[in-house]
């Protein structure tokens, strides 16, 4: 019970503490300096009313599917090529360089990432433009990120990109362990590829596809850095997330109350979703 | 299965193969622009754009964006940061997994499941009452601070990871390690550790490439240039808007570099340790 202790303070003083102010900042008008008034359910009566914060929300849910949903589809379609096809064909040598350069946008820092390819989308001189103009394809040369109708979707575009490669090589790991008689078995019944993958592959790597959903999903929460340097937010609310909206309350606005409230909605939906995730996966585990 | 090596690489085979690398090539193109810009000489730029191929080998922007940012400084105060962490992160893991995993507490599933949802939490949800106990405890644009909440932050999930794997640690070893005479904190050091050596090795290389990569906190603890990380230091300048191209290829060039050493050092660990998320 000793070697708990040093945990138990730490834990207190970094994540519970801090976790039960923030909750009760949110129902309080505090700017930051001075007392703290007590507002009671203000905050988020105006969150309600706050078409900004319903943005941000919806753009959550766009976040999610750019970097839980399709990488995780499109994750499990290339681990299941490079295992199946590259490396019984063509030796898993090849499988492995390819996963290797698949995988490495995703130990870049997330700043770094977002500020090569802010500067590859520059509507000026990033090289995405200038390619076009180069094979006289320049009517397409457009200002991505600084278009509302095009910006969220490049943002979602680049976080398939981050992200594809952690799918890849959890689904890759889980693939080894699944017993190839069984595909094999409903490839002499006659199954399809899409068949074989869907009803024999997918039920075998379970565990994997739940902690892929689970972990990207909570990291696509906190897109914090991808939006601060691509976009902040805009043009308009066009890309603004709970995660850079609460940031700009607290040290933008001086608006603590308001920005502790959207940071509480979104830990609540954060622990929502894992407690969902843990207690379907322990189910699925018995 | 002999079935496995009779099969020929049949044009399905070859058009999957096409795809794949097709699929490679697209993801590996940003680094390739990155390196084709990070050397080129100001002219060419200008004449030329980004796609030209270098006819020169100049390292102005890389030198200008190194001496704006004060780069050694940062890079050193990334590898202090990144370094106490996983050390520290680790040590806390070890010591909750031990009275965790196989000191059987009472609630232990509960336990487990906290720290993991504390790895999860938004910082977001963490960050404004933090820095305020920062300010008043005089931790405020510290380094110290930073590495007290990423310890914490990072053990948590190590907390989780190594009581799944301690679970399952062989009783005999501990029995023998007891009729020994060998008490609770000798049985740890000396029997435990070495045992679980290979798991703490992954946890810390993730926890230090973790916390190298993290931004969100650090920029908003750490505001003077000379406590900055590297993230940090890229995150602000870009802010400024005083980078012009090839000082950001420049800077990207020199974001990107540590982080492709730790890849291609650990390139092992780190393929093999991802997939230790998915034990248990």
């Amino acid at each position: 019970m000793t070697y708990l202790l040093p945990a138990a303070v730490l834990f207190t003083v970094v994540i519970a503490v801090p976790l039960v102010m923030n909750i009760y900042n949110s129902f309080t008008n505090w700017t930051g300096v001075g007392p703290r008034h007590w507002a009671g359910l203000a905050n988020y009566r105006q969150l309600l009313h706050d078409s900004e914060f319903w943005a941000s929300m919806w753009h959550s849910l766009a976040l999610v599917a750019a970097m839980a949903v399709v990488p995780a589809m499109l994750g499990l379609i290339v681990a299941a090529a490079l295992f199946d096809v590259i490396a019984k064909r063509f030796g898993p040598r090849l499988a492995s360089l390819l996963r290797a350069c698949i995988y490495l946008p995703q130990v870049l820092p997330i700043i770094v990432a977002a500020i090569v390819w802010g500067w590859i989308l520059d509507p000026q001189y990033g090289a995405l433009n200038v390619a076009l103009r180069d094979i006289g394809m320049g009517f397409l040369a457009h200002d991505l990120l600084g278009d509302p109708h095009t910006a969220l979707l490049t943002v979602m575009a680049v976080l398939v990109w981050f992200q594809l490669g952690y799918p890849v090589v959890i689904f890759m790991a889980g693939l080894q362990r699944t017993d190839p008689a069984l595909s094999e078995a409903a490839e002499i019944d006659g199954a399809t590829w899409r068949q074989r993958l869907w009803l024999v592959v997918v039920p075998q790597i379970r565990p994997e596809i739940y902690v892929v959903l689970l972990t990207c999903t909570v990291a696509s929460l906190r897109a914090f850095g991808w939006v601060y340097a691509l976009t902040s937010g805009g043009p308009g609310v066009s890309t603004q997330v709970p995660s850079y909206y609460s940031y700009q309350s607290f040290f933008t606005n001086l608006d603590v109350g308001y920005g502790s409230a959207i940071a509480t909605v979104m830990t609540l939906i954060i622990v929502a979703v894992s407690v969902v995730f843990l207690w379907v996966q322990r189910r699925h585990a018995e | 299965m002999s079935g496995m090596l009779t099969r020929r690489r049949g044009p399905a085979a070859w058009l999957t193969l096409a795809a794949l690398v097709v699929v490679t090539a697209g993801i590996l193109i940003p680094f390739a622009l990155i390196a084709l810009n990070a050397f080129k000489p100001p002219a060419q730029y200008a004449a030329h754009g980004p796609l030209s191929f270098p006819t020169g080998f100049d390292t102005g922007g890389i030198r200008t964006f190194w001496d704006t940012a004060d780069f050694g400084r940062v890079l050193w105060n990334s590898v202090l940061i990144s370094g106490s962490v996983c050390v520290l992160a680790v040590l806390l893991s070890i010591l909750n997994a031990y009275a965790l995993g196989i000191g059987r507490v009472k609630g232990r599933t509960w336990i487990l499941g906290a720290f993991l949802i504390a790895n999860f939490l938004p910082q977001e949800g963490l960050v404004y009452p933090l820095y305020d106990l920062a300010k008043q405890f005089g931790l405020y644009d510290t380094q110290l601070a930073v590495i007290i909440i990423f310890t914490v932050i990072q053990a948590a999930f190590g907390t989780y990871l190594l009581s799944s794997v301690l679970s399952t640690f062989p009783r005999e070893l501990l029995e023998a390690a007891r009729m020994d005479g060998a008490g609770r904190a000798r049985i740890l050091w000396r029997v435990v550790v070495p045992v679980s050596r290979p798991t703490l090795g992954v946890l810390l290389v993730f926890f230090f490439i973790w916390t190298w990569n993290e931004f969100f906190l650090p920029l908003v603890f750490l505001i003077s240039n000379q406590n900055q990380t590297v993230p940090v230091a890229l995150g602000t300048l870009q802010g400024q808007h005083i980078m012009n191209p090839l000082t950001t290829s420049g800077a990207a060039l020199l974001g990107v570099i540590p982080t492709i050493v730790f890849f291609l050092i650990f390139q092992r660990t780190l393929t093999r340790g991802v997939t230790v998320g998915t034990l248990k």
